[in-house]
Formats: structure tokens, sequence, C-alpha cells
């Protein structure tokens, strides 16, 4: 019999249907799995085991009566910043000690509503603030993948480090994660997992735990390009709570997997290709345009002329919001409160012991930015920057250009401590940033090793809301390179 | 532009942070780092250039002005670190 937990969500859907196997053993099998490796891996700070087999005792109950849902019994992992009612919700601060919140995400209710089964809550970089899961409160999250020959512990990525960890090592069948500048597609392509950042507006904001609500977009992360599409496809939703909720109906995206991409116009932008950048990355650039090429698409080399700036810009903009959507944490309303002989100096202590370093440093440079005299200088400059990003963009989809190709990140895993400096890190996400700063669709997908034997990504960048298009593209990047699997050295 | 240590506490005072003179002190060389990133951006000409205020145009969302939601002030502080008869608790403010 196969291993229940090797079932990709399209495959575990046929089963189900079909009576082979049902939602209570699926989910066992997932708890069970959680149980043998949660303790080397970290992806989860919160197990929900009592929720998840009551959910799934309720799908069995479904899938017997003939009213099965598009989700019916899929368990599922939930990233941390997604409120979820009376479960430990804090985007893995320490600020947000014991909150429990009294509603529920739209995100993750839209995937109850499909029959979703929530097996816990996922590690992160703390408020989503980080690129290697290493500012998390509960502790880094372990990459399940290693370097050939070694048994030296990699980052999984970040901020959904323990999304993609949890992916990558089967301790879900998919999960929820959210992106601001690359926080779903940088640990997809660490962890040869598949993530998709949807355009700004598909996916309702309303329940998640603010960073930087002009970038902040959520996602899944799953095994495969066709389980992105399912997963999206339950997340994505319009929301008269959230204004920025786009007015456009959802399409059936798992309906653009496996369509021909014959004809399409495909985008390789010369910003892309850095000066030190490994020799492998240009490698697996070249096969993924030799493998859309053989698919009968076009490609044509174009120009996006502002994209070095988009991470300057981006070091402006997030941290500016993230300083303002913070100014909430203070020791009144929910989470962590450290006194202090009067009510600012209670602010103070709380802010201090409440957030990590990284957070911190954030939160300054967002208030220096804003402070009086220095907003033109920096946060209307980096607002007209973004402007010329997005023309960027623009102009390529008016020359006819269906979609972007490009590498996911400058390189494969590292070691936690490996990068100390916070610019060095920032940079992690220089392929990723673009798409959040103009508010576009990307999407990673596995597409080869490196010579350690990690795994590497491509990003495909889509015109706004022409997701389909994207999960059309990917599929064929996924058929080409194929599957990629860690070696299992935490499930014994 | 670059930041020296008055700035740093000035600062973190703003954003409601207690620092050490240690923690301002490196924290006065990290942002220094970041502010020297960012700078790459007066090389940009944005003479005549909008700000980006939306990424997706589309026209602000209005809904009926009406109570859509609440009545329940027992849930909205049941996470409050100190509460009593549905009040959030803080330290005396006015003498």
């Amino acid at each position: 019999m196969t291993n229940l937990i090797d079932l990709t969500i399209a495959e575990a859907r046929d089963k189900l249907a079909a009576r082979e196997i049902s939602a209570t053993e699926l989910t066992g099998a997932y708890l069970g799995a959680i149980e043998a490796a949660n303790k080397d891996i970290n992806a989860y700070v919160a197990v929900t085991a009592d929720v998840a087999q009551e959910q799934a005792k309720a799908s069995d109950a479904k899938i017997a009566a003939g009213e099965a849902r598009p989700l019916e019994g899929i368990p599922l992992g939930i990233k941390d910043l997604y409120a979820t009612k009376g479960v430990h919700t804090q985007a893995c601060s320490h600020i947000l000690d014991g909150f429990k919140p009294e509603y529920e995400s739209t995100v993750t209710q839209n995937l109850f509503n499909d029959g979703a089964v929530m097996l816990g809550k996922l590690n992160m970089d703390e408020f989503a603030m980080g690129s290697s899961n290493e500012t998390s409160y509960y502790g880094p999250v372990v990459n399940p993948w290693r370097r050939a020959g070694s048994d030296v512990a990699l980052v999984p990525g970040g901020s959904s480090g323990g999304s993609a960890a949890a992916v990558a090592a089967k301790l879900c069948a998919a999960a929820t994660a959210s992106d601001t500048g690359g926080s779903i597609r940088q640990p997809a392509a660490l962890t040869g997992t598949v993530g998709i950042k949807p355009t700004y507006g598909r996916c309702s904001r309303w329940g998640m735990v603010a960073f930087a609500s002009s970038l902040d977009q959520a996602g899944p992360i799953g095994r495969t390009v066709r389980d992105n599409a399912i997963l999206l496809q339950s997340m994505a939703s319009v929301d008269a709570k959230d204004t920025t909720s786009v007015e456009l109906p959802v399409p059936d995206y798992e309906s653009f997997v496996g369509k021909s991409v014959k004809g399409m116009k495909i985008g390789i932008p010369k910003e892309y290709r850095l000066d030190g950048m490994p020799e492998e990355i240009e490698k697996l650039w070249q096969q993924g345009i030799a493998w859309l090429k053989d698919a009968g698409a076009e490609i044509v080399e174009i120009s996006l002329p502002h994209t070095k700036y988009a991470l300057p810009a981006y070091y402006i903009v997030a941290p500016a919001e993230a300083s303002s959507n913070l100014a909430r944490y203070d020791g009144v309303r929910y989470g962590l409160r450290v006194p202090g002989d009067d009510i600012v100096e209670m602010y103070e202590n709380t802010r201090a012991e409440g957030f990590g370093a990284e957070v911190k440093r954030r939160v300054m440079i967002g208030t220096y930015v804003l402070s009086a005299g220095y907003y033109d200088a920096y946060y209307l400059k980096a607002q007209k920057v973004r402007t010329l990003i997005k023309q960027d963009f623009d102009q390529a989809w008016e020359n006819g250009v269906d979609a972007i190709l490009t590498p996911t990140t400058p390189d494969a895993a590292f070691a936690p401590g490996e990068i100390t400096d916070p610019v060095t890190m920032y940079l992690n996400d220089i392929f990723t940033v673009t798409a959040n700063m103009a508010g576009v669709p990307g999407m990673s997908i596995p597409a080869g090793v490196n010579k350690e034997g990690l795994p590497l990504g491509l990003q495909l960048i889509g015109k706004p809301f022409d997701e389909g298009t994207l999960f059309q593209l990917g599929e064929v990047i996924e058929q080409a390179a194929g599957r990629f699997n860690a070696a299992d050295w935490w499930s014994k | 532009m670059s930041v020296d240590l008055s700035t740093v506490k000035r600062v973190a005072r703003l954003a409601r942070i207690k620092v050490s003179d240690a923690e301002a002190e490196t924290m006065t060389g990290e942002l220094n780092a970041i502010l020297g990133f960012v700078e790459q951006l007066d090389e940009v000409n944005i003479d005549g250039v909008e700000p980006l205020t939306s990424v997706v145009e589309q026209s602000m969302k209005k809904r009926e002005d009406g109570v859509s939601d609440g009545g329940y002030a027992d849930k909205v502080v049941v996470n409050a670190p100190a509460s009593e008869d549905n009040f959030f608790m803080v330290p005396k403010v006015v003498e």
C-alpha cells in the first residue's frame, strides 16, 4: 500500500472520492509523521491534533453523504500569521504571547468552507521579516534538504520556512504561506517545493497579521503546480472585509494545468543576470528557456531597467509600513506586557522585550524614514521608484510578453549563522521583490539541483490576475524537470 | 545620509522601544549600512514621476455607513494582559 503522506492533493482527492482511503486515516498519517519529525524539523509551533481529527471525521461524513467539497479531508499546515479562531496565532513573535483570536482569517475560513483539515500552525520568521526562518521566537526551522554527504543543517529560507519545510518533509499535504518580498517563492526554491504569490488583491488580507500592507499577499506552498492551482482556487476570493480585495471572479485555475503553451511569448530580462552569480543558476535558467522553447513558446530578450532599484526601494517601503502596522503591539490589548513606571515606559519595555532584533531594526528604519523632514527623501522617492518598476513590467506586457522567466534566488540553501549581515541577507530576495513592488503574480518551480545536490528554483512572473498562465507554464517546467524529494533522515 | 547615536536614541524613543547604550551603538552601525544600501536610489531620475499609491487600478470600495459588527466587548478584551469590566487596564495616565 502507498504511504498516505506521499500523496499529492490531487491524488489524495481521487482516492478519497473513490473511498480507497478515509480522511481520518490520511489525517492520522500526517499527525504521526509530525510527531516523529517535528523535533528535528521544527516546522510546527502548534499541532492541533484534536481539531484535525474532528475535521477529518466531518469530512468522512461529507464524503459518505456524497457531498464532498473541493478540499474535502485534505490536511494542511497553516502559517502562524493567519488568525485561526481559538488557536495559537502569534506570527512567531514573543510580543503576541498567548494570543488566540476570536475570529478566523478569510483565507483559512475559505479553506475550511471547502473541507480542508488544519494540522497545526507553522513556524516562520517573526512577523514574516527574514529570509532564513532564523528570526522566529520559536527557533529556526531545519531544511529537510542537506548537502550531499553532509549532515550539516541548512535553513529552509523564509519567511515561510515552516510552510516550505513541512511540505518538503511531507508533514502536510500543502501549506498556506505569505509573501511580502519573496517569502513564498524563496523558501519554495530552497526546499524543492512549488509556491505562488498571486496578484496583490487576489486573496483577502483580512485576519492575516500585517507586515507591509501594500505588499503582503497570501498564497500556497505545495508539492506540485497542480496542487498550487487547487489550493489557490480555494484561498482566493472577493472579500468585503478587505478594501484592497479586487472585485474579479476567481477563475478555474486547475483547468490551466496541462494546457499547451504553444505560441506564448516568454520574456527573459537581462537585468536578472548578476555578476558573481553561480554558474549553476545561469545553467538552470538556460535549461528553463530550452524547456519552454521545446514546448512551443517563443523566447524574447526584454529589459526591466529599474530591477536593481527594487530591493533598496523595498527596504524603505516595507519597514515604513511595518513601523506603522506594528505600532499596535503596545502591551495593552493583547499579548505580552512588561510593566514600567508609567505608560510610556510600559510600552517601551514591552516592545524591547517582545520584538526580536530584526523586527526592531525594521521598525527603527521605518520610523526614521517616516520621521519629520525625511519623508520626501525616502518614502516618497521609493514610491516614485516603485512606479518606474511597475512601468517596466507594463512595457513588457504591452510588447506582447505573456510571462517572464527568471531564477528564483541567486543561490541555494545556506547554513544557519552563515549570513549575519542584514544587507547580505536581504539580497536573497533580489529576484522576487520586484513582483511585490509591482503587485504582479510570481511562482517558483523547482527545476534542478546544484553540484551539492541542493534544489534550485525558476521563477515565472505574470500579468496582473493572470495566474492561470503561470500554472500553464509552470506545469511545462515541472513535467520537464521532474519532482524533487529530499532524502528522508527525519522520519526515523 | 547617515544617523548618529543620538538620532538612533531619538528614533527608538519615537518607536517606543527601550534600547541600552550598547544596543543603540550596534543599531547605529546596522541602520547606517541599510541607509547606505538604499542610497542607490539617488541614481534614479524621478522628475515628473508620480508615486505609486496602488498596484491595482481600482476605485476605492465603499460600503453602506451602518453598523455591521460588534456587540461583544467581552470578546474584544479576552486577550488583554489586564482588563476589568470589559475595559483595558493601563498604568495611570492622568494625575
